[in-house]
């Protein structure tokens, strides 16, 4: 195979990881309104833990995403 | 065409070199200064007037003061108030530093500070370094109980490594967070960019289709000056729950 065609495909597949990242952050937001809705008197204490959440989930897609420009820049 | 990649070049403005180590002064250092000077003129121009019925840049100062000062005591308790300058310090230069990035492109580009790894690893590693010493100075050797958690001696086996590996990541989940949500929005948006220009260019019916990237890079742009000043906030609150472990231990305070 072309290393140019193996490199562009190399940086399709580790942008793959964004779709954890994806579902994660999802799971993340959509837990934290059910459970807003649920009883909003404690909502607003648990925003930093979202937010914690968030930040700790979207990492793991953000590695992918920068594997994907090391491959396709450098 | 121009790399989506171009808008990160450095370029040294004035060089300087010292015994053969290049400390040019480059259009990094030049944006981390405009950056600096933007903060403080804004938070002095906001404290200088200090009217009972705050003005407008008065009431923004205050309003990020108390922001913070919340942030510190709810995630550190009071005792992580006496850190608030360096963490005040660091959420207004990383927040400013995102924002002043996002700036149209008129005649110059400007330059994200925030989408170098080499400042925000700086960034992180400062705060690691700090939470390291406060706890010793807190606790002495105690502090390395933190690797320990209060569970049954067969699980420490386990446990102990994996608190050891994520205590050792933390200056690089924090400064890989930050550089690389920059990284990848502004990339983001240049390459919508490119799309706008391709398709406007390509004359006919396509020329009419460039309206839905310009759209898109719209709605991008919205969301980028969310996450400017979200991962600003991450980073501080980070710090915060940081420095919480090192000033309490295992105790909640």
């Amino acid at each position: 195979m072309d290393v140019e065609a193996a490199r562009l495909i190399g940086a399709g597949l580790a942008s793959i990881a964004l779709i954890g990242a994806g579902v994660g952050i999802g799971i993340i937001f959509g837990n934290y309104l059910s459970g807003a809705l649920r009883n909003p008197g404690a909502a607003a204490g648990q925003f930093t833990n979202l937010l914690v959440g968030f930040a700790l989930c979207e990492f793991t897609g953000l590695l992918g995403v920068v594997m994907a420009f090391i491959i396709l820049f450098t | 065409m121009a790399s989506p990649m171009e808008q990160f070049e450095v370029h040294p403005i004035i060089p300087i070199e010292v015994g053969g180590l290049d400390i040019s002064f480059t259009n990094a250092s030049l944006w981390m200064v405009i950056v600096v000077a933007v903060t403080a003129l804004f938070l002095t121009m906001g404290a200088s007037s200090r009217r009972l019925v705050p003005t407008r840049m008065q009431s923004i100062a205050e309003l990020s003061y108390v922001f913070i000062a919340d942030m510190i005591r709810s995630a550190a308790g009071t005792e992580g108030l006496k850190f608030f300058p360096f963490i005040f310090t660091l959420f207004m230069f990383v927040l400013f530093a995102n924002l002043i990035g996002l700036l149209p492109p008129i005649g110059f580009h400007p330059f994200t500070v925030t989408s170098h790894i080499a400042v925000t690893f700086s960034l992180a590693f400062f705060v690691f370094l700090m939470v390291i010493f406060v706890g010793l100075w807190r606790h002495g050797l105690g502090f390395f109980s933190l690797f320990a958690p209060k569970v049954p001696f067969v699980m420490l086996i386990i446990l102990i490594p994996i608190e050891v590996v994520s205590f050792l990541s933390r200056p690089i989940s924090l400064s890989v967070r930050l550089f690389a949500n920059m990284l990848a929005g502004h990339t983001m948006l240049a390459v919508f960019g490119t799309f706008v220009v391709a398709l406007a260019s390509a004359g006919g019916a396509l020329s009419f289709l460039s309206i839905a990237p310009l759209l898109a890079i719209t709605a991008v742009s919205a969301l980028e000056f969310l996450i400017a000043f979200l991962q600003a906030y991450v980073f501080a609150i980070l710090t915060c729950i940081y420095l919480n472990d090192a000033l309490h231990l295992h105790e909640h305070h």
